[in-house]
């Protein structure tokens, strides 16, 4: 008996160690999706895993951002990387611009028969990700741009029948809504929406070097006339009570709307899902209002959110199982999908066509709002950005605006405090790679 | 004979060895990384490096927000130690008196021991709420025009308050056994002599308190500098303005989420330097006037 039972563990054991030559190949994913938007990428793994039998791709939820992007870091260093890594936009310069840390998805896609045209790629997704030539290097993944959120009772009760498509609409609304009792705008992001998209949807340039693109030698150009005009009538809207500025935590600002202190509030593209459950009233969604004085005809947003890298260091077999994901996970049906369950804007041309053809705008046509801006026609400032250190670079910007709210720093002041600050940065930055 | 001397020489290193492996490798081995790191501008990934000398130490220096994080932490450091110390002993010595129902108030005023600070953070991020927060409104409505999300004093005001609410049932256990330990007779012995309960306590029991009162404050300098982390990360995030910023969280911003290695390192050595002089000058200067 005691010879049958050890030769069943042997047995056992010998299965066991022999299993991995069998299995699929392992791909690692880490992601920093959270909450509702973690099941739907298990969702994806999971289908995508039943739907082929070489490759098994596992996902990771690794935290926030930073954390995933720290992580992956860390991973790197201790030769220890996932296949896929998801970094943010404005983690961006870090990865691409280190050398050899992650093979450009448009080669990966190339060499392992999938084939990859970047014009398949909606116009304001296109170029984000991309090097200087427009090669693609992280495959976007998750997207969303800035979007204006209005409450409709608010407008209703202050006699307002149009969302503002201009500021200077807005400044014209503010008071009826304030005397309606609701504090006319809130926003979830001062960096996003309203520095770096505030270049791209009028057409300004971001920085030197073709917005970062070109070069690591940059310096930054936030310091410019249209930018302050724009903060000084922020700090104007705050003290006049037209601007609520509830802290930087986004969920803070989303619930003074949710909660209906205030009329607007200008988040992702990707929100609308979410309000959608926590509102009790009815909410319409607008695009990201300009300045008529900057400019006559707004160009696109660019967009937020970040893409998934192919790290280097890997196998042959394993890149082409990656490849395989990559092209599974763009097909129209799951693009579809993940702009459905989450809110986040198909990248490809196709999978917008297919949505669209399903009826799903007709249903929800909030949806919508974020392709239709980021596919308005773009300019020579709206491909996005590439900058180092840029998450640092966003700390002092979220510093300098709390001086403006403040009364710590003129506009003045605080712009030209950012210029210098972020210079300094950048100029590290640069000096990383010479 | 010197046989027995070796072998007798080597069976207390073995008892050590152990603390000095920890010390190896979770001191000693990470801080000379960091050391190295901090001559070093480097890619994240470590890809490509250059030997640059002093100037991450120059750029750490010379940044004015790692100046204002060093004037706040010092602040918040004094205020917390301070406070602490000050509100925990006033409880020790009140609930040292109590004789009715004295247990239940030293456990209700221990009680917050058990709350890690972020956590303590988070609770304090409630209380403070701008939409929610019942002690946002209660001030608001006292006439305090509250509002820590832009003004630099309330938001200083947040972070000490939650940090020394945290830090007081610590340093009220180690000021209520040290009372406890003062003998009866010291007490008797100085009522005849002395009236006053407020002299007696400031004459006879606080210098017998001296030994835990510099432990104590050791042990909350270190909390102020390092251990506020979480309940930093959690409520303000050094904002407004970057006045409520830390050193040890502008490392952790700097390295962690801006992946900036040479520079947070040499912030980290610049730290190591400051707490290694703050803690020669508490032993060298202080202590000396700590009478066991």
């Amino acid at each position: 008996m005691k010879k049958l039972i050890m030769k069943t563990i042997l047995a056992a054991g010998i299965a066991a160690i022999a299993m991995p030559v069998t299995a699929k190949t392992e791909l690692q994913w880490w992601h920093a999706m959270g909450g509702r938007l973690g099941e739907v990428v298990d969702e994806i793994a999971t289908n995508y895993n039943a739907s082929q039998s070489e490759y098994e791709i596992i996902p990771t939820y690794k935290g926030g951002y930073e954390d995933t992007m720290t992580a992956g870091i860390a991973a790197f260093r201790a030769k220890q990387q996932p296949h896929v890594l998801q970094i943010f936009d404005a983690g961006a310069a870090t990865i691409i611009n280190a050398p050899g840390a992650t093979i450009p998805v448009a080669d990966l896609m190339a060499e392992h028969g999938k084939g990859f045209n970047s014009n398949d790629y909606i116009e304001g997704v296109r170029n984000f990700y991309a090097d200087s030539a427009g090669k693609m290097i992280g495959m976007p993944f998750n997207s969303s741009t800035p979007l204006l959120y209005y409450n409709k009772d608010a407008f209703a009760a202050a006699g307002v029948t149009n969302p503002p498509a201009t500021w200077e609409e807005f400044e014209a609304i503010a008071p009826k809504l304030k005397a309606a009792g609701y504090t006319a705008l809130a926003q979830s992001h001062s960096p996003w929406i309203l520095s770096e998209n505030f270049h791209s949807r009028h057409n300004i340039q971001l920085s030197t070097g073709n917005n970062g693109y070109d070069s690591t030698d940059v310096k930054i150009l936030y310091n410019n006339d249209h930018m302050k005009m724009h903060w000084g009538k922020m700090k104007e809207w705050l003290d006049a009570g037209h601007y609520g500025f509830f802290g930087r935590a986004w969920g803070d600002n989303q619930d003074a709307f949710v909660q209906k202190k205030v009329a607007m509030w200008m988040g992702s593209s990707g929100s609308f899902g979410g309000l959608k459950k926590s509102t009790d009233f009815e909410f319409g969604t607008t695009f990201l209002p300009y300045w008529k004085s900057i400019i006559d005809e707004p160009k696109s947003t660019f967009i937020g959110g970040a893409a998934l890298f192919a790290m280097s260091g890997k196998s042959d077999a394993e890149y082409k199982g990656v490849a395989d994901f990559f092209a599974y996970m763009t097909n129209n049906e799951n693009q579809v999908f993940w702009h459905k369950e989450t809110g986040y804007v198909p990248i490809t041309t196709a999978a917008y066509e297919m949505a669209k053809a399903e009826g799903y705008y007709n249903e929800s046509p909030d949806a919508e709002i974020g392709i239709l801006q980021l596919s308005q026609p773009g300019g020579e400032w709206t491909k996005g950005y590439r900058l180092g250190y840029y998450v640092q670079i966003r700390e002092v910007m979220y510093k300098k605006y709390d001086d403006i709210f403040s009364g710590k720093s003129s506009v003045e002041k605080a712009f030209s405090e950012m210029e210098s600050e972020s210079n300094a940065l950048l100029e590290r930055f640069a000096a990383t790679y010479k | 004979m010197k046989r027995v001397q070796f072998e007798h020489s080597t069976i207390p290193y073995l008892f050590i060895a152990p603390q000095i492996a920890i010390i190896a490798i979770f001191f000693i081995w990470p801080a000379g990384q960091a050391i190295h790191q901090s001559f070093l501008l480097e890619d994240a990934f470590g890809l490509s490096s250059q030997f640059v000398w002093f100037r991450n130490y120059v750029d750490t220096i010379g940044d004015a927000a790692w100046i204002q994080a060093a004037w706040f932490t010092t602040i918040f450091s004094a205020l917390v130690t301070f406070l602490s110390l000050g509100i925990a002993l006033l409880l020790a010595v009140k609930a040292n008196e109590v004789i009715r129902g004295a247990s239940t108030y030293k456990t209700t005023l221990m009680w917050a021991y058990a709350i890690a600070p972020p956590v303590a953070g988070l609770m304090g991020n409630l209380m403070f709420h701008p939409l929610i927060g019942d002690l946002y409104k209660f001030f608001n409505a006292i006439g305090w025009e509250f509002n820590h999300k832009l003004d630099s004093f309330d938001a200083g005001f947040v972070v000490v308050l939650i940090a020394v609410w945290k830090q007081v049932s610590v340093n009220f256990i180690f000021f209520l056994s040290g009372l406890q330990g003062i003998s009866k007779a010291v007490n008797e012995a100085a009522m005849m002599d002395c009236k006053s309960p407020t002299r007696r306590f400031w004459t006879i029991t606080f210098p017998l308190l001296a030994p835990t009162t510099f432990f104590l404050m050791v042990i909350n300098i270190t909390y102020a500098f390092f251990e506020t982390f979480g309940i930093i990360d959690t409520t303000t995030g050094g904002a407004p303005g970057g006045s409520t910023n830390t050193l040890v969280y502008k490392v952790f911003q700097d390295g962690f989420r801006g992946a900036d290695l040479g520079g947070s390192s040499a912030q980290s050595v610049v730290l190591m330097i400051i707490v290694l002089a703050l803690t020669i000058i508490q032993f060298r200067f202080i202590e000396r006037k700590v009478h066991y």
